[in-house]
C-alpha cells in the first residue's frame, strides 16, 4: 500500500555497505560513508512526516510471501511505537559516521563502515519486521556486526568483551527462537496452517501454562540485551571496550531492542503472562534504577560510569513499560528515544575526550572547563538531559514513567525517585571531577577545545534535547494510539482470563480486535 | 475571571532572549555590550510585569491574566499546558522578582568589572530570571516544577561559578543534590494527588482545576500531599532538615547570594505553598508541621547566626531564619503574611547582601567581620543603606520588616499556637542581636582591617550605589502596604492577595498593641545586648565563649549536622556502592557465575583457535547446529 518505503529503507544501508567497500581513499570513503548514511535518514525523516498520526494500525505495511511453505512471510510494518527508534536509529549512525571519520577509527576505516551499515540494516529490519522469523533474522544479525565492531576496533580487553556480548544476547536467544518454534507450532494447532506472521499468532489464543513459559523465554532474551538487573554485567564491558560509534548505536538502539522486544512480541503475545509477571519485572526494574545508579557512581572510569547508568535508566523503561498504562509505556517509549540522545552524546563526548588524551580514568582529569569551554558546556547539557531536568527531554520521560508507576504500584515509584536523586548525584560529581577546580595535570593544559565536526555531531543532539523537552507533543501524539492499541489488547486478554464466562462480553467491547484464522 | 493577555510572555521572553545573546555573543560583543543586555533584559519583563500589574488592578478582585502558550505534555487523560497565569499572588511575585532582580543586575554591572567571565555571569543571571519567573507564572504544578528545579541548576552554576576553586564545585553540587532530594518529594506530592484525582477522572495539575476540584481530596491524601511537596518546599527553602546548603552557597559572587539565596530563589517555597494554600487548608496537621518547621528552623539558624564571624554567613542563616518566619506565618494560616514578609525580606535582605558585597568589595575580599570595624566613615552610603536595611529586618517600627513580622507573630498567637509565638517572639531577640553585631563589628569600633586593604578603601562606583539607594526606600517604605488593622487603610496588601490565598480567622482576640510590644521588647534587648558586647565591653563575648565552652563550640560548629549527614548517608552509601555493589555483587557473583560460564567456553574456543584463527567460527558453529536441530525437530513436527 505504501510503495517500497521500508524496504529501501532496510536495505538501502545494505548497499551502502558495499559501496563503501568500493572507496579507496580514506577522506573519500567518510565523506562517502556519511552521505550515503543520510539517505536512509532522509527516508525516515519521510516516514515521520508522511506518517498519519491518528492511526493506531500498522503503516506503510509490505508483505511478500518468503518461504511459503512455512509460513514465512517477508512483512513489514510501521507503527507509533517503532517510527521515533526508526529515525533515532538512522540519525545516531549517520551522526556515528560523522563522528569517526573525524580520527576515532585508525585503521580499517572501510571494514568498519562496512560494518556499522550492516549493523544498520540489522537494526532497522528488527524494528520493522512483523514476521517472527524475519524479526529473527534480524534480531541475529545486528549481532555480528556488533561483535566485529567491539572486537577489532575495542579497546583493552575487546575479545573478552565481545565474547561475553556474544555469549549473553544468544544465551536468551536461543531460547526465544525455541519460543518461537513452540508457538509456531501452537498456532499451527490452532489455525491449521503454519505461519510465522504475527498478526496471525496475535490471534492465537495460547493456553495459560505454554504462555507462561513461553512469555518467560521472550522476556529472557529481551532482559538480556535491555540489559535488566541481574543479567546486566556484559553491559559495562562491551560499552567499555567498544569503539565509541558502537557504544553508541549498543546503547543508543540495541538496547532500546530489548525494551522494544517486550512492546512488540512479549506483551502482546502472551498479555495475562505479563500481567502475571508484572509485580516481578517491576521489582527487577527498581532495583536496577538503583543498583545502577550506585555503582555508576563509584566507577573510575567515565566510559564504564556512563554504562551503569544506562542500567539505572533503562530500568526506568522498563518500570514504565510494565506499568501497562498510557503514562508509563508513553513515557517508556519517549524515555528510550531520551536515552538515546543522551547516552548516546555522553558516549560520543567520552569519545572525544579519549582521542585527546588516551584514557578515560576520571582522576587523569579535572579543571578542563578552563581548557575546554565548549566541550564543558555541551557536556553539562547533555547531562542535564541525562539526570532529567525539568524542561529538556528527560524530564517528559522520566515523569511520565513515575506517573504510570504511581498509578500502577505507588511503592515502585515512591522507591525508583531515589533513582532520580542518584543520578544526579553520580552525574554531578563526575562533571565536577573532570570540569571544576584547578587543572592538576600539566597534560591537560595543552588539550584543544572540539573542532567544527565534533560540534556539528552534537549539535543535533542538544537541539533534539530542547525541543522534545519544550513540545513532546508531535511525538507522544504519534505514539499514543499504538501504545493505546496494544493496552486495549492487554485489557481484554485480562479481562477475558479473569471472566471465562466473559468472553462475549469482551467481544461486544472490542469487535475490531477479534483475530479468528482466516 | 480570566483575562486572555498574550504579553504575558513576553516576561519570559526578555531574560531567554538576554540569556541566549550572553551566553553565544556575549564574548564577541564585549563587555559594554553585555553590561547593557544584561540588566536590561530584566528591566524589559519588569516594564512588562508593570503593565500587566496595572491591568490586573483595574480589573475586578479575584482576577487573573492568563496565556497558553502551546499544549505540553499529554498522555492518556492527563493533559498540561504551557501556560501563564498572573494573579494577585504571581504579580507581587513577578514585580519583586524582576525589580529587586533588575537592580541586582545592575548592581552586578560593577561588581563583575574585574571578572573576565561577565559574559558567562550574565547568562547565568538571565536563565535565573527566567526560571524564576517560570516558576512564578506557571499556571500549573509541572510547570512550576520546571522552573523549580531551573533555579536550582542556575543556583548550582552561579555557586561554582569560580570553578577553580574545589570547595566552590562541591559546595554548587551540595546545594543541587540536597534540592533533589526536596524534589523528589515534589514529584511524589504531584503523583499523590494525581492518583486521588484520578481515580476521581479529573486528571490535572492546573492551580485552578485543582482548586476547583479540591474537594474531592480526602484529608488524609491531601495531608499526604501537603507533606510531600512541603519537603520540596523544605529543600529549595532552605529549612530544616533540608538547609545546610544554603550556608555553603555564599561562595558565589555576593549578587548571586542577594538575589537568588536571598531575594528570591529561597523563597519559591513560601510561594508554593501559598499558591497551594487550598491544598494545605484541607490539612490541618500538615499546616502544623509546616509551622513547627518554620519557628523551629528560625529560631534554630537564629542561634547559629549569633556566632559566625564571616558576614555572608551571619545573612546567610539570618536567610533561613527569616524564611523559617516565612513558613510559620503560612503554617498558622496567615498565607498572605508570609507572602507579605517574602516582598520587604526581598528588600531588605537584598539590600543587605548588595551592601556586604560592596563592603567586601571595598576591602579586596575580606569578609571576616573580625578584619573590619570603623568603616562607616570610608562607606558612609553603603553604611546607611545597611543600617536601613538592619533597621527594617529588626522590625523596628515603622520600617518595612515591622509590618510583615508583626503581621505573622500576631497571627501566631491569635491562632492559639502560643508556644510557637514564644519561639517566635525569643527569635525576634535574637535577629536583633546579631544584626546589631553585624553593624557593629563591620562599621563601628576601632578599625580591624589589615593595613594593605585599608590602602585602596574606596566607596562603591553609582551603579553600586544607586540599587543600594532604591532598595533601602523600598525596605522603608515597602511595607506600608500593609499596616496593622484599624489604622489608615490596614492590611490592602492581605485584602489584595486574599482572593487567592485566603484570609487569616483568628482563634481568639488579643491586643495587638501588647502582643507588639512583647516582640518589640525582645528586639530592644537583642539591640542593648549587642551594644554592650561588642561596643561598649568587647572583652565580654570572649569570656562568655570561654565560660559556655561546650554550648559555643556547639553553636560555632553549626551542631555539626554537616558532619552528621556525611557520617549517617554520605559515606554509608559510598562504601555501600563500591564495596557491597560494585565489588561483591556484581564483578564476584553475578560475574563469576557468568565467567565460569564464559570462561570455559572461551578456553573451548582458544582450544579452538590453534586449528581456526578466532572464536567466532565456534560461535557460529555451535549456534547453527543448536538452532538446526531444533528447528528441524519443529519442521518434523509440522510436517508430521
Amino acid at each position: 500500500m505504501g510503495g517500497y518505503w521500508l524496504t529501501g529503507l532496510v536495505f538501502i544501508p545494505l548497499l551502502g555497505a558495499f559501496f563503501v567497500l568500493l572507496q579507496s581513499e580514506e577522506r573519500a570513503l567518510w565523506r562517502a560513508a556519511f552521505i550515503f548514511s543520510l539517505l536512509p535518514l532522509a527516508i525516515s525523516l519521510y516516514l515521520l512526516f508522511a506518517f498519519r498520526s491518528g492511526d493506531a494500525g500498522y503503516q506503510f505495511v509490505e508483505r511478500y510471501p518468503w518461504i511459503p511453505g512455512f509460513g514465512i512471510s517477508y512483512h513489514l510494518g510501521m507503527d507509533g511505537i517503532s517510527l521515533f527508534l526508526v529515525v533515532l536509529t538512522t540519525l545516531l549512525v549517520s551522526l556515528c559516521l560523522l563522528y569517526s571519520g573525524g580520527g576515532d577509527i585508525a585503521q580499517r576505516p572501510r571494514e568498519f563502515c562496512f560494518f556499522m551499515f550492516v549493523l544498520e540494516t540489522g537494526l532497522l529490519g528488527a524494528l520493522l519486521a512483523l514476521d517472527l522469523f524475519l524479526f529473527y533474522v534480524f534480531w541475529e544479525l545486528m549481532l555480528i556486526p556488533m561483535y566485529f565492531l567491539i572486537g577489532i576496533w575495542g579497546h583493552g580487553r575487546k575479545i573478552y568483551a565481545a565474547f561475553k556480548f556474544v555469549l549473553f544476547t544468544m544465551f536468551g536467544s536461543i531460547l526465544m527462537l525455541v519460543a518461537i518454534l513452540y508457538l509456531v507450532h501452537i498456532g499451527h494447532q490452532a489455525l491449521g496452517r503454519v505461519t510465522f506472521d504475527l498478526a496471525d499468532l496475535l490471534g492465537v489464543t495460547v493456553g495459560k501454562t505454554p504462555a507462561r513459559w513461553l512469555f518467560a523465554a521472550f522476556a529472557l532474551a529481551f532482559a538480556v540485551k535491555v540489559p535488566m538487573w541481574p543479567v546486566h554485567t556484559w553491559l559495562p564491558d562491551a560499552h567499555t571496550e567498544a569503539p565509541t560509534a558502537g557504544s553508541v548505536i549498543l546503547a543508543g538502539v540495541m538496547l532500546k531492542m530489548g525494551a522494544y522486544g517486550f512492546l512488540r512480541f512479549a506483551i502482546p503475545l502472551f498479555p495475562v503472562a505479563a500481567i502475571e509477571a508484572t509485580p516481578f519485572f517491576m521489582a527487577l526494574a527498581v532495583v536496577g534504577i538503583i543498583y545502577g545508579a550506585l555503582v555508576a557512581m563509584v566507577q573510575p572510569d567515565l566510559k564504564r560510569l556512563v554504562a551503569y547508568s544506562s542500567v539505572s535508566h533503562l530500568g526506568f523503561v522498563m518500570l514504565g513499560i510494565f506499568a501497562l498504562n498510557p503514562q508509563g509505556v508513553e513515557g517508556a517509549v519517549y524515555q528510550m528515544l531520551n536515552h538515546g540522545l543522551s547516552t548516546g552524546g555522553l558516549f560520543l563526548l567520552v569519545g572525544m575526550i579519549y582521542l585527546r588524551r588516551h584514557t578515560r580514568e576520571i582522576a587523569e582529569f579535572g579543571g578542563l572547563w578552563s581548557r575546554l569551554p565548549v566541550f564543558a558546556a555541551i557536556f553539562m547539557v547533555v547531562m542535564l538531559s541525562s539526570i532529567g531536568l525539568p524542561g529538556l527531554n528527560g524530564f517528559v520521560g522520566e515523569f511520565l514513567i513515575m506517573f504510570g508507576t504511581f498509578l500502577h504500584t505507588w511503592q515502585a515509584a515512591a522507591v525508583a525517585v531515589l533513582g532520580i536523586v542518584f543520578g544526579a548525584l553520580y552525574m554531578l560529581w563526575t562533571y565536577e571531577r573532570v570540569m571544576f577546580g584547578p587543572i592538576t595535570k600539566k597534560i591537560n593544559e595543552t588539550l584543544s577545545d572540539l573542532g567544527a565536526r565534533e560540534i556539528a555531531v552534537m549539535v543535533p543532539l542538544i537541539v533534539l534535547m530542547v525541543v522534545m523537552g519544550l513540545y513532546p507533543r508531535p511525538l507522544i501524539s504519534r505514539m499514543a494510539p499504538s501504545v493505546d492499541a496494544l493496552l486495549a489488547r492487554v485489557r481484554t486478554a485480562e479481562q477475558r482470563a479473569n471472566t471465562p464466562s466473559g468472553a462475549k462480553l469482551v467481544a461486544s467491547l472490542e469487535p475490531s480486535r477479534s483475530h479468528g484464522p482466516r | 475571571m480570566t483575562y486572555d493577555f498574550p504579553p504575558l510572555a513576553l516576561i519570559l521572553f526578555f531574560p531567554a532572549l538576554g540569556f541566549l545573546f550572553n551566553l553565544f555573543f556575549g564574548r564577541r560583543y564585549g563587555r559594554s555590550t553585555v553590561n547593557v543586555v544584561g540588566p536590561a533584559a530584566i528591566f524589559g519583563a519588569f516594564a512588562v510585569g508593570l503593565w500587566a500589574f496595572v491591568r490586573l488592578l483595574l480589573m475586578p478582585a479575584g482576577g487573573a491574566l492568563g496565556v497558553v502558550l502551546w499544549p505540553w505534555i499529554e498522555a492518556g487523560a492527563f493533559h498540561t499546558d504551557f501556560g501563564l497565569r498572573l494573579d494577585a499572588l504571581s504579580g507581587v511575585m513577578t514585580l519583586v522578582v524582576t525589580g529587586v532582580g533588575a537592580f541586582i543586575h545592575l548592581y552586578s554591572v560593577g561588581y563583575m568589572e574585574h571578572d573576565e567571565d561577565y559574559a558567562r555571569y550574565f547568562a547565568y543571571m538571565n536563565l535565573f530570571a527566567l526560571s524564576m519567573l517560570l516558576l512564578v507564572l506557571a499556571d500549573n504544578l509541572l510547570l512550576m516544577f520546571v522552573g523549580w528545579e531551573g533555579v536550582g541548576l542556575c543556583s548550582y552554576l552561579l555557586i561554582s561559578f569560580w570553578y577553580t576553586n574545589p570547595q566552590y564545585a562541591y559546595n554548587g553540587r551540595k546545594a543541587f543534590i540536597v534540592n533533589r532530594v526536596g524534589d523528589a518529594g515534589f514529584i511524589l506530592g504531584m503523583l499523590t494527588l494525581l492518583l486521588a484525582l484520578g481515580s476521581h477522572g479529573v486528571m490535572t495539575l492546573n492551580f485552578t482545576q485543582l482548586r476547583a476540584h479540591s474537594a474531592l481530596l480526602s484529608t488524609a491524601v491531601a495531608t499526604t500531599a501537603a507533606l510531600l511537596l512541603f519537603l520540596g518546599a523544605t529543600g529549595k527553602s532552605a529549612q530544616l532538615p533540608l538547609y545546610v546548603w544554603l550556608p555553603d552557597a555564599m561562595v558565589g559572587p555576593t549578587p548571586v547570594s542577594a538575589l537568588i539565596h536571598a531575594a528570591t530563589m529561597v523563597t519559591a517555597g513560601v510561594y508554593m505553598v501559598a499558591r497551594l494554600s487550598f491544598l494545605y487548608r484541607l490539612a490541618p496537621q500538615a499546616m502544623d508541621v509546616v509551622a513547627l518547621v518554620g519557628c523551629v528552623t528560625a529560631f534554630f539558624a537564629a542561634t547559629i547566626a549569633i556566632v559566625q564571624t564571616d558576614i555572608k554567613r551571619v545573612l546567610a542563616y539570618s536567610t533561613v531564619s527569616q524564611i523559617g518566619y516565612m513558613f510559620l506565618g503560612a503554617g498558622v494560616g496567615a498565607f498572605a503574611s508570609g507572602i507579605f514578609h517574602v516582598m520587604t525580606h526581598a528588600f531588605f535582605k537584598g539590600l543587605l547582601f548588595l551592601c556586604a558585597g560592596a563592603v567586601i568589595h571595598a576591602l579586596s575580599g575580606e569578609q571576616d567581620m573580625r578584619r573590619m570595624g570603623g568603616l562607616w566613615r570610608r562607606l558612609p552610603v553603603t553604611y546607611a543603606t545597611m543600617l536601613i536595611a538592619t533597621l527594617a529586618i529588626s522590625a523596628v517600627p515603622g520600617f518595612s520588616g515591622f509590618f510583615s513580622k508583626d503581621l505573622i507573630l500576631e497571627a501566631v498567637f491569635t491562632s492559639g499556637h502560643w508556644w510557637l509565638w514564644i519561639l517566635a517572639v525569643v527569635t525576634a531577640g535574637l535577629t536583633d542581636f546579631y544584626m546589631f553585631r553585624l553593624i557593629f563589628m563591620t562599621f563601628h569600633g576601632e578599625c580591624r582591617v589589615e593595613p594593605e586593604k585599608l590602602h585602596h578603601t574606596h566607596e562603591a562606583p553609582a551603579v553600586m550605589t544607586v540599587p543600594l539607594i532604591v532598595l533601602a526606600v523600598c525596605s522603608t517604605f515597602g511595607g506600608l502596604v500593609g499596616l496593622p488593622k484599624g489604622l489608615l487603610w490596614g492590611d490592602a496588601f492581605g485584602r489584595f492577595l486574599a482572593p487567592v490565598v485566603g484570609t487569616f480567622k483568628p482563634a481568639l482576640e488579643a491586643s495587638a498593641l501588647t502582643l507588639g510590644g512583647c516582640a518589640g521588647l525582645a528586639g530592644l534587648a537583642g539591640i542593648a545586648l549587642a551594644w554592650l558586647f561588642y561596643l561598649a565591653r568587647p572583652e565580654l563575648p570572649e569570656n562568655i565563649a570561654a565560660s559556655l565552652g561546650a554550648l559555643y563550640r556547639l553553636l560555632a560548629g553549626k551542631y555539626y549536622v554537616d558532619e552528621f549527614y556525611n557520617l549517617v548517608i554520605s559515606r554509608p552509601l559510598f562504601w555501600i556502592s563500591t564495596f557491597v555493589l560494585g565489588r561483591a555483587v556484581d564483578t564476584m557473583t553475578i560475574d563469576g557465575f557468568v565467567n565460569g560460564t564464559a570462561l570455559s567456553a572461551e578456553e573451548s574456543a582458544q582450544a579452538l583457535r590453534r586449528v581456526e584463527t578466532g572464536n567466532v567460527q565456534f560461535y557460529v558453529l555451535v549456534y547453527l547446529l543448536g538452532a538446526v536441530a531444533v528447528a528441524a525437530y519443529y519442521v518434523y513436527l509440522v510436517i508430521r
